[in-house]
C-alpha cells in the first residue's frame, strides 16, 4: 500500500511534465495543424531561462575588502554580488535563494517572444507543405537551438536548487497513518505538481472562457468555416504558439530543481511527450493531460523492484508499449476526436 | 438475376437511418442510374457496393458472389472498377504510368514483388496501356505529368485506368461533379462511346439529369434512403413521386 | 546493359568510377600542404562513406519511394552490428556469414516492427518507429546486456570460441578478413607529394555499395517501384485498383531495414565493435538528413547526402580554433580574432550546429535536395531538356 502510494506521488512530477509539453503540442497540432519536433527544445530553453536567471544573480565584481590585506601584504578582495550591492544584503540574498520561482517572471516574456519569432519566421512557411517537411524542419530547428544553447552553458548539467523553504520532503506517511519516512516527499515536487495543476487549469479557463479562446476551440474545430467568418485566426494562432510556447518554457523553469538542466533536456522529453499526445488522443487537450500523467505514474510503478523482478527492463520500455498497444487499438488515442489525422 | 444484386440492405449512422430496404438489380451490359435529391443515400449505397462501408443488413452479390466484408481492393479484383467524384489519379506519375499500373494490377494481383524486372522493358503491358490511350484519345499526353492536366483530362485518365482493368462492372460516382457544361457534354460522349464500344455494366450516381437521360437505360430514385421507383427513363421523366421529392427537396 | 536503360548506366557507371578512384578524389592536396587536412581519402573515412551511402540507399528505397518517414531506421543499422559482432565471436572471422547473418536478422526485426508500425501511416508511423527504436535502444543498454555489452559495447575477446577458425596461438585478438584477405590491410602509394591508400576494406566496401545501388536502380524502374510511388502518390486509388497496399510497403520496409542491416554489419567487419548508440534516435535522424539532403526520391541523391555529410562532419569536427587562427592570420590582429570568433561555434565540437542549419536550409530552400538543386542550375545554364524522366525517379 504504502509502495503504491510512493510510486503515485513520484509519477507526479515526471506526469507533469510530460502533460504539460503534451498539452503545448496539442495546442500547437490542433490551431495550426503543425507537428512540432522543437517543442522539447522550448522546454529546455525554459530551463535555461531559469539559469539564467540564477547566474545573473550571482554575478559579481571584485571589491577590495576593507578588513586589510592578506598575509602577502597584498590588499585583499572579495567578490562583490551585484545584486547584494544593489538590494541590501537581505534582499539580496533573498532574490538569489528565490531565483527559480522568480525566474517565472523572465521567462514568459522570453518564451513567448521566441514563439512569435519561430512561428512568424518558420513554422507560418511550413502550413501547407507535407508533415514529413514540418517534421524535418522542426527537427533541425530543435538540434539548432540545442546546440547553440550548449555552446553557451557547456556540455554538463548545471545544478539550479529551489528555494531553501522547499528543501527537504514532507512526510505524507505520518498524516496517512503510516510509520515516519515510509512515504516522503519532496516539498518542490509537491510545488512542481501544483504548479502544473495550475498551469493547466489556467490554459483550459482561457480557453473556455474568454472569446479569444472561444475562437481558437472554434478554429481547432473547423478552422475554414471560422475563417469565413471575417475571423483573423491566423493572428490568434501566432499567440496561441506564442502562449504553447510560455507554457513548455515554464514547465522548463520550474523543472530545474528537480533534475539539473542540460541542453539534450529538451530532446529526452520530446520523444516521451510525442508518445504522450499520441495515446492520449491527436487533437485532444484533456487526453494529452491525462496521457501525461497516467504514462509518468505508470513509468514510475514499472521502476518498482518487484516489478523488475517479473519483468526485466520494464521500467525502460513501459511507456513505448503502452503507446504501441494503444496505437494499434485504439488509433484515435484515448480521447481523439475522429477526422484527426486521418487518411 | 443481374450481375450486380442489392437485397434488403440496411445502414443507419448512430440516429440516422441512411438506407432503409434498399434493393437494387442491374443487368448485365445495361446502364443503370440511382439518382435522388442530396442526402438521398446515394453515396452511401455506392460505398457499400465498394466494400469502403459494411451494411448492417442484407447481401449484395456480384456475378452471383456476395462482396460483403470484402476490402476495396478484392472487390476491385472481382471485376468492379470505380470513378471518384473529383478524379482520384496518380498525380506524380506520367499519364503513361498511371494507365500501366492497374495493368499491372490485373496481371499479377493484388500483390507481387516483381523487383527487379524493367517495367518499360514489358512490351505487352505497355503496349496494352497504349492502345488504351488511343482508345481514349489521349496517346499524345502519354509522357505528361499527371498533375498538370485539366480536369477534363484527369477523368478521361481516370477512366482509362478502370477501363484498362477491363472491368465487368464501373461504378462512377457523380462523373460530371463541377463539370462545366463543355466538359460535361464531353463525358457523356465518351461514356457513350465507352457503351457501344464494349460489353461493360455501368452504374451511375448523379445529380445532373441531362447526363442520366442521355445515357441511362433504367434509373432508380432514391430518397431518404429509400428506392421510390425504377424504371425507364421515359417513364421517370413525369413520374410524380420523383417530382414530389425533388420538388420537396427545394421547398 | 545490365537491364538498365542508357541514363541509368551511365549513372551505374559514375558511381562505379566515384568510388573505385576515390583514393584519388578524395586525396587532392598534397599531404604536406597546409590544404592536407580537407583530404578524405584514408581508408576509415573512405568506408564510413560508401556505409552510409548504403543506409541511405536503403532509407531512400522506403522514404523516397512510399513516402513512409521512418525515425527508426537506426536500430536495424544497430541490430546488423550485434549480429556480425557475434558471428565473429561464435563462429570465424570471416565477413562473409557475419554479413548473411545482419541483413538476415534486420530483415527479420524489420518484418516485426514493419508489420506493427505499418497499421498507420503519416505522422503515428513516424512516431511508432520512433518508439520502437527508442525501446530497442533502451533494451539494448539495459535488460539486453548480456547481448549487447550494454554501456561497453560488444567487443571481441581472446577467449571467444570462433570455431570455425584454427586455433588462436598468436595470443592476440584476431582481425576480420575476407578468406584471409584482411580487412585492414592497405597498400600506400607515394606520388610526388601525395600519399594514395587502397585498402582492401575500403574496396570490399565500395563493391557492395555498388551492388546496393544496382540493385535500388533496378527496384526504382520495376513494377514494383512504381506501385510503391503510386501508393506515396494516391493511396487511395491504389486500393481501388485491386492493389494491396500493406505488403507493397511491408516489402519495401523490409528491403529497407536490410539495406541498413548490411550497412551495420560492415561497419562491423571494418571495426568489430558495435554499440547502442549506433541505435539512438538522433542516427535516425542522420539517415533521414542524409537522404533529403542528396534528394529523396532520386537516385543517386542517398549516395551524395551521405558522402556530403559524413565528409563535413568529418572535416569540419576537425577544424579547432589553432586552425582557425592559423587560417586568419594573414588579417589584423582585431579581424583575426573576430572571425575566428564568427566561425568557432560552427566547427570543431560545434559541427552539429552546422548540421541542424544545413538541415533547415535545406528543408526550406530545397525539398528536393542536392539532385534537384543540380537540376535547377544546370536548366538555369541551359544544359535542361524538358523530357518526361525528369520526374521524381532521376
Amino acid at each position: 500500500m504504502d509502495a503504491i502510494i510512493l510510486q503515485t506521488l513520484n509519477g507526479l512530477d515526471k506526469g507533469s511534465a510530460y502533460a504539460l509539453i503534451a498539452l503545448g503540442l496539442t495546442l500547437i497540432f490542433g490551431t495550426l495543424g503543425v507537428v512540432n519536433f522543437a517543442h522539447g527544445a522550448l522546454f529546455m530553453l525554459g530551463a535555461f531561462c531559469a539559469v539564467t536567471v540564477s547566474k545573473l544573480f550571482q554575478l559579481s565584481h571584485k571589491a577590495s575588502e576593507a578588513t586589510g590585506v592578506d598575509f602577502m601584504g597584498q590588499p585583499k578582495f572579495e567578490d562583490v554580488l551585484y545584486v547584494k550591492e544593489w538590494f541590501g544584503n537581505d534582499l539580496g540574498a533573498w532574490l538569489i535563494d528565490w531565483s527559480v520561482p522568480l525566474s517565472i517572471l523572465f521567462a514568459i516574456p522570453i518564451m513567448i517572444g521566441i514563439g512569435f519569432i519561430m512561428e512568424r519566421g518558420l513554422i507560418k512557411h511550413f502550413y501547407k507543405r507535407p508533415h514529413a517537411d514540418q517534421i524535418l524542419v522542426t527537427f533541425g530547428l530543435a538540434i539548432v537551438l540545442q546546440e547553440v544553447v550548449k555552446y553557451f552553458y557547456g556540455a554538463n548539467p548545471i545544478p539550479t536548487p529551489s528555494p531553501m523553504a522547499f528543501r527537504g520532503s514532507f512526510d505524507f506517511g505520518v498524516m496517512l497513518g503510516f510509520d515516519p519516512n515510509v512515504i516522503i516527499y519532496p516539498y518542490w515536487r509537491m510545488v512542481y505538481f501544483a504548479f502544473s495543476l495550475t498551469l493547466v487549469g489556467g490554459v483550459f479557463a482561457f480557453l473556455q472562457f474568454t472569446t479569444f479562446g472561444m475562437v481558437v476551440r472554434a478554429g481547432m474545430a473547423d478552422r475554414e468555416t471560422v475563417g469565413l467568418l471575417g475571423i483573423n485566426i491566423d493572428k490568434r494562432f501566432t499567440i496561441m504558439f506564442g502562449i504553447a510556447a510560455a507554457v513548455a518554457g515554464l514547465a522548463g523553469v520550474m523543472y530545474t530543481p528537480i533534475n539539473s538542466p542540460n541542453y539534450h533536456m529538451g530532446m529526452d522529453f520530446l520523444v516521451l511527450s510525442f508518445v504522450v499526445v499520441v495515446v492520449g488522443g491527436m487533437g485532444s487537450l484533456p487526453g494529452a493531460v491525462l496521457a501525461g500523467f497516467m504514462l509518468g505514474i505508470l513509468e514510475s510503478f514499472a521502476s518498482l523492484n518487484e516489478v523488475k523482478d517479473i519483468i526485466p527492463g520494464i521500467d525502460q520500455i513501459i511507456i513505448y508499449v503502452v503507446a504501441i498497444i494503444i496505437l494499434l487499438t485504439r488509433p484515435r488515442g484515448l480521447m481523439g476526436r475522429k477526422g484527426v489525422m486521418e487518411e | 438475376m443481374g450481375i450486380l444484386n442489392v437485397q434488403n440492405v440496411n445502414k443507419r449512422f448512430g440516429g440516422l437511418k441512411a438506407l432503409s430496404n434498399v434493393n437494387l438489380d442491374v443487368k448485365e451490359n445495361t446502364v443503370h442510374a440511382v439518382i435522388g435529391p442530396n442526402g438521398a443515400g446515394k453515396s452511401t449505397l455506392l460505398n457499400c457496393l465498394v466494400g469502403k462501408l459494411i451494411p448492417d443488413t442484407g447481401t449484395v452479390t456480384f456475378q452471383d458472389k456476395s462482396v460483403l466484408g470484402k476490402k476495396p481492393f478484392e472487390i476491385n479484383q472481382m471485376g468492379i472498377s470505380r470513378v471518384f467524384q473529383t478524379p482520384e489519379i496518380f498525380s506524380d506519375l506520367s499519364v503513361l504510368e498511371n494507365v500501366m499500373i492497374p495493368c499491372f494490377a490485373r496481371r499479377d494481383g493484388s500483390f507481387k514483388v516483381n523487383a527487379l524486372s524493367n517495367m518499360m522493358g514489358q512490351r505487352d503491358m505497355v503496349d496494352q496501356a497504349e492502345q488504351m490511350l488511343i482508345d481514349l484519345h489521349m496517346i499524345d499526353k502519354r509522357n505528361m505529368h499527371a498533375a498538370s492536366m485539366s480536369r477534363g483530362d484527369k477523368r478521361r485518365l481516370e477512366m482509362a485506368m478502370c477501363l484498362v482493368q477491363q472491368p465487368r462492372l464501373l461504378l462512377l460516382d457523380e462523373p460530371t461533379a463541377g463539370m462545366a457544361r463543355a466538359d460535361t457534354n464531353n463525358t457523356i460522349d465518351l461514356l457513350k462511346q465507352i457503351k457501344a464500344e464494349r460489353d461493360i455494366t455501368m452504374v451511375i450516381i448523379e445529380h445532373d439529369m441531362h447526363v442520366v437521360f442521355s445515357l441511362s437505360d433504367r434509373i432508380t430514385v432514391l430518397a431518404q434512403g429509400t428506392p421510390l421507383v425504377e424504371d425507364i427513363p421515359e417513364n421517370i421523366k413525369g413520374h410524380p413521386k420523383v417530382k414530389e421529392a425533388y420538388l420537396g427537396e427545394a421547398a | 546493359m545490365l537491364g538498365l536503360n542508357r541514363r541509368d548506366f551511365a549513372m551505374l557507371l559514375l558511381v562505379a568510377a566515384l568510388a573505385l578512384f576515390a583514393p584519388f578524389i578524395l586525396n587532392p592536396f598534397p599531404t604536406a600542404s597546409g590544404l592536407s587536412q580537407f583530404n578524405a581519402g584514408y581508408p576509415d573515412l573512405m568506408q564510413r562513406f560508401v556505409i552510409f551511402g548504403i543506409f541511405a540507399i536503403g532509407f531512400n528505397i522506403l522514404f523516397g519511394l512510399t513516402g513512409y518517414l521512418s525515425f527508426g531506421h537506426a536500430a536495424f543499422l544497430g541490430v546488423g552490428s550485434y549480429s556480425a559482432v557475434w558471428m565473429f565471436k561464435l563462429l570465424s572471422m570471416n565477413v562473409l556469414p557475419a554479413l548473411v547473418l545482419s541483413v538476415v536478422i534486420a530483415g527479420l526485426f524489420a518484418l516485426l516492427i514493419g508489420y506493427v508500425s505499418l497499421r498507420r501511416s503519416g505522422i503515428y508511423f513516424s512516431i511508432l518507429t520512433l518508439a520502437f527504436a527508442q525501446m530497442s535502444f533502451n533494451l539494448a543498454y539495459s535488460v539486453l546486456t548480456p547481448i549487447t555489452n550494454g554501456e561497453t559495447g560488444l567487443q571481441l575477446a581472446l577467449d571467444d570460441p570462433r570455431i570455425l577458425d584454427a586455433a588462436n596461438t598468436a595470443g592476440s585478438v584476431p582481425v576480420t578478413s575476407l578468406f584471409g584477405l584482411e580487412m585492414r590491410s592497405a597498400v600506400t602509394l607515394d606520388l610526388a607529394g601525395w600519399s594514395f591508400t587502397f585498402s582492401v576494406g575500403y574496396y570490399l566496401c565500395a563493391l557492395i555499395m555498388l551492388v546496393a545501388f544496382y540493385i535500388s536502380v533496378r527496384l526504382f524502374r520495376s513494377p514494383f517501384g512504381m506501385m510503391l510511388r503510386a501508393i506515396k502518390t494516391n493511396q487511395q486509388r491504389v486500393n481501388y485498383t485491386g492493389l494491396n497496399s500493406r505488403p507493397y510497403t511491408l516489402a519495401a520496409f523490409v528491403i529497407s531495414g536490410m539495406y541498413a542491416g548490411l550497412a551495420g554489419g560492415l561497419l562491423a567487419c571494418m571495426d568489430p565493435l558495435a554499440g547502442a548508440d549506433r541505435m539512438q534516435w538522433t542516427a535516425s535522424g542522420e539517415v533521414v538528413l542524409m537522404t533529403i539532403l542528396g534528394g529523396a526520391g532520386t537516385l543517386i541523391g542517398p549516395v551524395l547526402g551521405a558522402g556530403f555529410i559524413k565528409y563535413f562532419e568529418n572535416i569540419f569536427s576537425k577544424i579547432n580554433d589553432s586552425i582557425l587562427h592559423q587560417w586568419f592570420s594573414f588579417l589584423p590582429d582585431w579581424m583575426e580574432n573576430l572571425l575566428v570568433n564568427i566561425f568557432y561555434p560552427f566547427v570543431g565540437k560545434g559541427w552539429h550546429l552546422t548540421l541542424g542549419i544545413l538541415f533547415m536550409l535545406v528543408v526550406i530552400f530545397l525539398p528536393g535536395g542536392l539532385v534537384q538543386g543540380g537540376q535547377k542550375i544546370a536548366r538555369k545554364l541551359g544544359f535542361g531538356k524538358k523530357s518526361n524522366s525528369d520526374t521524381p525517379a532521376e
